[in-house]
This record gives structure tokens, sequence and C-alpha cells, in this order.
């Protein structure tokens, strides 16, 4: 799929999968190739790799086990951190029993999940399909699907604002002139969330549609002319003959479905910081212990709540495109 | 189905009356959705064209009586739109390059040579680029405002509220995704190449240099499109990282331009309308650039 096919002069990949056979001679290969590096271009190869992977160590995975280290304090960040703020699983505690906003920021999240996976991500596979064809006027029409996948949440909040404010486009619409009658789509906390995913929903449908029409284009088109010649029609060759054979990429709309919902953070911040109900666990980090509070303990509790559930869409991802190789 | 040698067959046989009826009604269906899914910034462009008076005297869906540009030039003064993408470029531009020459480096060796730490490797900036950012942000506020930096590079001396430190970020967090695309797409070029090169005498600086990254251009400047975009759309970083308003790239910036900053929602209008357009233009001059660097990623082999 990711040939360089439009560079006709480059050899084509002499491995393409790596059967047991080709791991061995690929071993002894390797050796071979190590005998043709100096000292020199050792040197070279461990800065290349070293200097990357010390940053990516020292902000990313250094920060992490912080985290969870801390979500087992009450640190505030004022006085150094000594012994005496080791509260055990007091932060956890709170966070599951008393803190009023954690339950309702797991279930805006949940349903955050629940909104891309049932009907954005369908509605963006739907399109790839009636889009994945000979037709005049595909390519504009891929287009415009996909303007808002170009614009951050923050910027597509700014966008739909002007259809749900009290002189928006919506309450125009429906009659309510005045603001008064105006029905107030991002303040009121029972319809915020469904406005702001009505929004961001229109962002992730031309992401999976892109995806997806990748995909389509990689089926091999013998499977859906053999289908249809043995009488099948295009819903049965779409749902028996194609969606199975395009299982990798259906788990990787998936993990990205997923793993977008869970980094849900500007559009919601950009409304209403997150308040009133537009709660989110990632605004709750933050909010908690960097822009209205200083409970970094506490903040990391909900930090390794989200750690701890992102974890299960990043391994799947990492096990489905990576494992073939060691395996 | 396997013992069908098929020759190419239509898939939609039948006569060929019914097959236009139909080809009619998917147009419609797709004009239709096509509309509804380009009325937000469409509906966003309109209200930027009215003046709020006209709003108010004739609703917000209506003819409209007096269409200008003075929304936009208020919006471009006001909010000194100007500086605020100056300093999206101040960020982008070097993050962008730095992350593309760190990438591919890491990506050559990667690809070349294996070792059995690699896939460790490669594995840890994967997940790294995956992880919530949010996770990492209480520890990394912490360093951020204890690293020590050269005044020349920050004002007030830490890698907090400094431009170098938001870019630092974004080359370690967008290193993973470029590293993953990069190191696929190089599997695909003849290893004899490189080893050619290396058995010639040929230092490693000089293979990566000469042989693996000029055949590494299309993927390069895919991600190059594509990362610009990503860069340009960070809201969560400088937000966090960066505490001086007036340096916060554009989109952060919109932090700044919440509730009451806009008197009237048109300038509002006129304001959203010329900070999704950057983008926007982005992807309509590069769109095949844009859309093979999202599918360069996902579609692997």
């Amino acid at each position: 799929m990711l040939g360089p096919t439009s560079e006709g002069d480059i050899p084509a990949p002499l491995e393409v999968e790596a059967s047991g056979a080709a791991v061995v001679s690929r071993k002894s290969r390797s050796k071979s190739r190590y005998s043709i590096l100096t000292r020199r271009d050792k040197t070279v190869m461990a800065l290349m790799v070293g200097i990357p992977t010390f940053l990516c160590v020292a902000l990313i995975w250094l920060p992490t086990i912080a985290s969870i280290g801390l979500s087992f304090t009450n640190w505030r960040g004022v006085t150094p951190l000594t012994d005496q703020n080791i509260v055990g699983l007091k932060n956890y505690v709170t966070l599951f029993t008393t803190y009023p906003f954690f339950w309702p920021a797991v279930i805006h999240n949940i349903l955050w999940l629940v909104v891309f996976v049932f009907i954005a991500t369908p509605i963006g596979i739907f399109i790839a399909v009636l889009l994945d064809r000979e037709m005049r006027g595909t390519r504009l029409y891929q287009s415009v699907f996909f303007v808002p996948v170009v614009l951050s949440l923050a910027i597509v909040g700014f966008i739909w604002e002007q259809i749900y404010t009290s002189q928006g486009f919506l309450n125009s619409v429906l009659g309510h002139t005045s603001s008064s009658t105006a029905i107030d789509f991002l303040g009121n906390a029972n319809l915020n969330i469904w406005a702001v995913l009505v929004a961001a929903s229109w962002r992730h449908v031309g992401y999976v549609m892109v995806l997806y029409l990748a995909g389509l284009k990689s089926v091999d088109p013998t499977l859906r002319e053999a289908a249809s010649i043995d009488g099948a029609n295009a819903r049965q060759i779409f749902f028996r003959v194609v969606f199975p054979v395009m299982r990798p990429i259906n788990i990787v709309v998936i993990v990205i479905t997923v793993i977008e919902s869970l980094r849900a953070f500007d559009i919601a911040y950009i409304i209403n910081r997150g308040k009133n109900g537009l709660e989110l666990l990632s605004i709750l980090i933050t909010n908690n212990s960097i822009s209205e509070a200083n409970l970094l303990g506490f903040g990391s509790a909900i930090a390794v709540v989200l750690l701890l559930v992102s974890l299960v869409p990043i391994v799947t991802f990492l096990v489905r495109t990576m494992g073939r190789e060691t395996a | 189905m396997s013992e069908i040698a098929s020759p190419a067959v239509q898939v939609s046989v039948g006569p060929a009356g019914r097959v236009r009826w139909q080809r009619v009604v998917l147009h419609l269906v797709l004009i239709s959705l096509a509309f509804v899914w380009l009325f937000p910034i469409l509906w966003t462009a309109f209200t930027a064209l009215r003046p709020y008076g006209d709003v108010i005297a004739d609703g917000a869906v209506a003819w409209p009586a007096h269409v200008s540009f003075d929304n936009f030039v208020t919006a471009w003064t006001v909010a000194s739109l100007p500086k605020y993408f100056f300093n999206t470029l101040i960020v982008a531009i070097p993050a962008v390059l730095v992350t593309l020459w760190v990438s591919s480096m890491l990506g050559y060796v990667f690809a070349r040579f294996s070792f059995r730490l690699n896939l460790f490797l490669l594995m840890m900036f994967t997940a790294g680029n995956l992880l919530p950012p949010q996770v990492i942000i209480v520890p990394l506020y912490r360093i951020y405002l204890a690293l020590p930096l050269p005044r020349l590079l920050s004002d007030n001396g830490l890698v907090y509220d400094s431009y170098f430190g938001i870019i630092l970020i974004h080359v370690v967090f967008q290193t993973g995704f470029c590293t993953f695309v990069l190191s696929n797409y190089m599997k695909t070029i003849s290893r004899e190449l490189t080893e050619a090169a290396l058995v010639d005498g040929a230092s490693l600086w000089t293979t990566y240099r000469r042989v693996i990254l000029p055949l590494t251009r299309p993927a390069l400047a895919a991600l190059a499109t594509l990362e610009f975009t990503f860069i340009y759309n960070d809201f969560f970083w400088a937000l966090i990282l960066m505490k001086t308003g007036d340096k916060r790239p554009i989109t952060s910036a919109l932090n700044n331009f919440q509730g009451s900053f806009f008197t009237d929602q048109n300038v509002l209008a006129a304001m959203s309308f010329m900070v999704a357009l950057p983008t926007i233009l982005v992807y309509i001059v590069l769109s095949k650039q844009f859309v093979r660097g999202l599918t360069l990623g996902s579609t692997k082999g």
C-alpha cells in the first residue's frame, strides 16, 4: 500500500512478508552488515537513535511514571516533595466517592466514545463506500467531507457557536428570535454535550472516510467480481466480502476513534472550560492541577485513570501493527 | 469463489436505465450531504459578511441588506491576528523541520539495521505519540518550570513560557508518528542500494543523506504538510506551557478570545473564518500530500 508507487524507478520491496525462513536469512545478513560499519558509523548511529530516545523518555515516559507516583501524594507543588506528602490511595478514594465531577466526566467520555463508534464512524464508512466507485465528481465530494478534518477542534467549536448561539442559525430557524426564548444549546447542561458531539462528529466522519477509502482501494477487485458473479448484491458484497478482508483497517479506525474520544479536550475547553455539563477526564486533570487549583496529586490520580483506559487502544494498535514483525 | 478466473465484469448489471436512475439518486444524496457538510463554514462566512445591526433588525436567516468585509477588518485588528499567525510560524516551521529530520534518522536506523531493541524503541515512540497529552501534563509542567534555558531563548530563563519549550514538546510528540510512517516507507526502498553504498566505503551519514533521504522525499513532503497542520491546530501544549497570552500561537490564542472579547457575534464569525482559512487553503493546494500523509500511517503493507 505504501510503496513509492509514483516513483517508477524504485525497485519493489525485497521482503514482502517475513516467513520463518526469511527471518533466519535476514539475521545472518544483518550480521554481515555490521562489519561494513566503521567505528565512526556506529557512533553516528548511537547519536541518531540515542538523542531522540533520551528526549522521548525524559519528556513522555518519565512524566507518565511520575504521574503514577504523584497520584499517591497530596503534593501541591509549593513546598518540596517529602515522605509527609504520601497519602496512599486517598486521592483515588476521593475521586471515586466524593468528588462530584468524576463520574459525570466518565459518562461524558463514554458518551463521546459511543457516539463516535456507533454514529460518526459508520457514517464515515458509509460515505466512503458510496464514494469508492468510478463516478463523476467523486474527488470533489471527498474533498468536501474532508474539510472539517483539517480544522482544530478549537476552531470547530467557534464555527459551531455560530450555529448554536441565541442569534445563531438553529434558533433563528426554530423561530426563537429573542434571546429570552432562545434555546441555550451550549449553556444548558443537558443539551451542551450533544451539541458538542454533533460538532466533533462532523470532523470525525471525514477522518474515518479518508482512512476507509484508502483501505477500500487496497481490496482486491477480483474478490468483488467473483462475489457478484456468484449473485451477491451490493450490500452482501460489502458485509460478507469487503468488510471482513478490511479487518486491519477496521482495527486502525476503531483504535483511532477510541483514542480521539479519550483525547477530547479543545472543544469543551473552548466552550466553557469543561464545566456545567461538559466535564471530561482530560479537562479535570488540567483544571485540578494547573489552570484552576494546584492539587497536583489529585489531578495525577485522574491522569492515571485516563492512562489506564488509554493503554487498551494503544496496546491493541501496537500489537496489530507491529506484532506481525516479531511473530 | 477461488476457482473462477474472472474476466472484468461490470458490477452493476441490469437495464441501463435503472443504473442511470440509481446514479441520479446517488448524486442527489451526495450533493445534499455535501451541502450539509459545508454548511457550518458557509454559515460562518455568511454571518461574517453581515453587520451586527442587520442581524438584530432582520434576523439571522434573512436576505443580507448589507454585505461588506468590515467585520474581517475589525477582527484582524482588534484581535491582532497577524501577531498570532506569526507566533504560529515561529513554532511550526522549526518544529516541522526538526521533527522530520529526527524521525527520518530514526526511521532509517529502524528500517535498515535490526537490533533487538529496534522494535521496542519504535513501539515506545509510537505509544508516546498516541498517549493523551493530559496524562503527562502535570509532571511535564513542573519539569518545564524547573528547567533553565539561556536568556537568548527564553525571556524568563525557563523552558516554561518559551517558544523553545513548545517546539521541543511538538518534536518529541510528533516524532513517534513520523518515525512510524518513515520507517515503514524506507523498508520499501531496496536494501541493496544502501548496502552497496556502505560496501563502497560511504559512511552511515552519507548513506542516509545521499541515498535514503532523496528517495524518501515523497513521504517527507506528505508528512510536512500533515505535520504543519497538526502543529497549527495544536491547542493544548501552548495553552498550558505558554503563560504569556501574547506569545501564544493562533489556535491556543483562541482561548484569549473567549466570552466577552468580541462584543458582536459577526466579528467573532469573521475571526473564526480567518483562523480556519490557512489549513483549508493548505489542504486545497496540497490535498494529495495531505491525504497521503494520513493514510501512509494507517494502511501499512
